[in-house]
């Protein structure tokens, strides 16, 4: 596994388990999706310059994850970290734009894609090349805003948008084709003239092959990168539990034990 | 109101290249002027008002200062949250321009009466509401807050024919504009059903009872302050707005009231409740809830005589 999608898991569980705080299983889902932004597709290199690429996490509360890609980039240091979801943070179960480097605050799902959307329009006005990357889930696209905004994003050809969905098949009560199913997704896309690609989301060349790739013929992208959920910790994969539940002592040991987890 | 709003955005949007006007579909013989002279900053973003305001956000977080416009109930219901997740909490220069406060769409139903908005807006920290009540005064209100640094809520009416006399266009952020000098009743409006309450006032003052009239145009601590100094001269006030009852101007008061101390007896104009499945013109159905220049004579004289009624 690459050492920087290890360190992202690393982090998750260390802080997870400090605060005794879920959403595991969602931040452990998006972890490579995150080593290979920030380590192969943004350009960031500052939070204050306007030609950055922008990024926003709209399903927020994979925000630990996000927290772990920044420190790991060198934003956000050892101590500041350590402040997760402790009393008078910014660095809450939701990202906020407060921290730098965060593009956006989010937390309510179905907010994000439409916002990158401005950011992409708002770009192409300034005659700008900065690229507008979202993350979204699989279930966020059960919000109607949601296909508010794909059918924006293809109607006014933002080809420097991609959509990135984190297609793990769960949600908070269970899985996406029991509740809510949205199969065939990328079908679903297509048919609002986006430029869709599947591809295994922890599958780094992949991830990175289909995030660059230029779009084709005037239309939006987007990644649906089939991931697992709780991956890397045996116990949590696939388990509803592990969206809400914080881990015991024996949970957090035997995880770090599976991820292989070693500074 | 809408159209010398948008005449006066034009000339806005001629002076700053980042004024873009956004519109969910909406705006037929009033958004033209603007789409006509700046093609490339007018968008019409389809049936979609969440994902306007989204884009709104954007927009703003990236440089512009974009205008969305529809009608009051889609332009604040519809996109609430994406309105205090994205440019209230971000503190982002996008403006709301909700057309039709009260029963200004009168046969078009419930569905298009702006009841509750101001209510909505007001919680909202950091979001400016102006409501203006006339053409003129809108226009010098939007000159005086499209530059603010933080999201503007414009509640618009459609008329531009009638107008508040005595009022003049006058707009100040931070206080109310008073017209007139009697001292024992003051009669305080908002936005267009202003010019309803303007002719009460002017008949009430035929009649020999000494009366003020007050235009609020916005809520904020400062005009509070101005209020409660004003309130304190009168011992009996009527509020009037185009709104429900409760959470809008007549709340307002009663907050400004209290807080204070004051001695003064206040009685609200305001919708009580919609009868199920009962429409009519903007003219009846203000008349069937209290707003009409009539109705708001008789409430304001009849709470007069009561609170000069010794106990």
């Amino acid at each position: 596994m690459d050492q920087i999608a290890q360190q992202i898991r690393r982090i998750i569980l260390e802080q997870s388990k400090r605060a005794s705080v879920g959403h595991i299983g969602s931040a452990l889902s998006v972890a490579d999706i995150l080593a290979v932004l920030y380590g192969r597709v943004l350009r960031v290199e500052r939070a204050d310059d306007h030609e950055r690429d922008r990024f926003v996490l709209s399903k927020g509360h994979a925000a630990l994850a996000l927290y772990a890609a920044l420190h790991l980039k060198g934003r956000l240091d050892e101590r500041a970290l350590g402040t997760f979801c402790a009393d008078g943070t910014s660095l809450g179960v939701h990202p906020d734009t407060v921290l730098p480097g965060i593009d956006y605050s989010t937390g309510s799902l179905g907010h994000g894609l439409g916002v990158a959307a401005g950011y992409a329009l708002a770009a192409r006005k300034q005659s700008s090349v900065r690229q507008v990357f979202a993350l979204l889930s699989d279930a966020e696209c059960n919000e109607g805003s949601v296909w508010e905004s794909i059918a924006f994003a293809a109607h006014h050809r933002l080809t420097n948008l991609v959509a990135i969905i984190d297609a793990n098949g769960q949600q908070a009560l269970g899985y996406t084709d029991e509740i809510l199913s949205f199969s065939p997704l990328a079908d679903r896309w297509r048919a609002f003239q986006w430029d869709a690609r599947e591809v295994d989301g922890h599958d780094h060349e992949q991830l990175a092959d289909a995030m660059s790739r230029p779009s084709v013929g005037g239309a939006p992208r987007v990644v649906i990168a089939r991931t697992t959920f709780g991956k890397g910790v045996s116990f949590m994969e696939r388990q509803v539990k592990w969206h809400y539940s914080p881990m015991s002592d024996t949970e957090y040991a035997n995880a770090l034990g599976e991820i292989g987890a070693g500074r | 109101m809408r159209q010398s709003f948008l005449r006066q955005l034009t000339n806005l949007a001629a002076q700053d290249e980042r004024v873009m006007l956004l519109t969910a579909d909406l705006g037929y013989m009033a958004v033209e002027v603007f789409a006509d002279r700046f093609p490339d900053r007018f968008l019409n973003v389809g049936v979609a008002e969440q994902n306007m305001v989204a884009v709104a956000t954007g927009l703003a977080q990236d440089g512009f200062i974009p205008f969305v416009y529809s009608i009051v109930p889609f332009a604040v219901l519809r996109p609430y949250e994406f309105i205090r997740n994205g440019p209230v909490h971000h503190r982002l220069q996008v403006r709301i321009i909700g057309v039709g406060g009260g029963f200004e769409y009168g046969h078009n139903g419930f569905s298009h009466y702006g009841l509750e908005d101001l209510g909505v807006m007001r919680v909202l920290p950091g979001l400016t509401i102006v409501a203006p009540a006339d053409r003129e005064q809108t226009v010098n209100a939007l000159s005086a807050t499209w530059q603010l640094e933080g999201p503007v809520y414009y509640r618009l009416g459609k008329d531009e024919t009638r107008i508040v006399p005595g009022l003049e266009g006058r707009f100040d952020r931070n206080r109310c504009v008073q017209i007139g000098s009697g001292s024992d009743l003051l009669v305080i409006s908002i936005g267009a059903i202003s010019t309803e309450a303007a002719i009460a006032v002017q008949r009430l003052t035929k009649e020999g009872v000494s009366v003020s009239l007050a235009i609020v145009s916005t809520f904020n601590d400062a005009s509070a302050d101005e209020l409660g100094v004003l309130l304190a001269r009168f011992p009996c006030v009527v509020t009037v707005e185009a709104h429900y009852i409760n959470g809008g101007l007549g709340s307002w008061v009663a907050e400004v009231i209290a807080e204070r101390k004051l001695p003064v007896r206040l009685t609200r104009c305001g919708v009580r409740q919609l009868a199920i499945g009962q429409t009519g013109s903007e003219r009846y159905m203000n008349h069937l809830h209290g707003l009409s220049s009539e109705a708001i004579h008789d409430t304001a004289f009849a709470a007069l005589s009561q609170a000069t009624t010794p106990a």
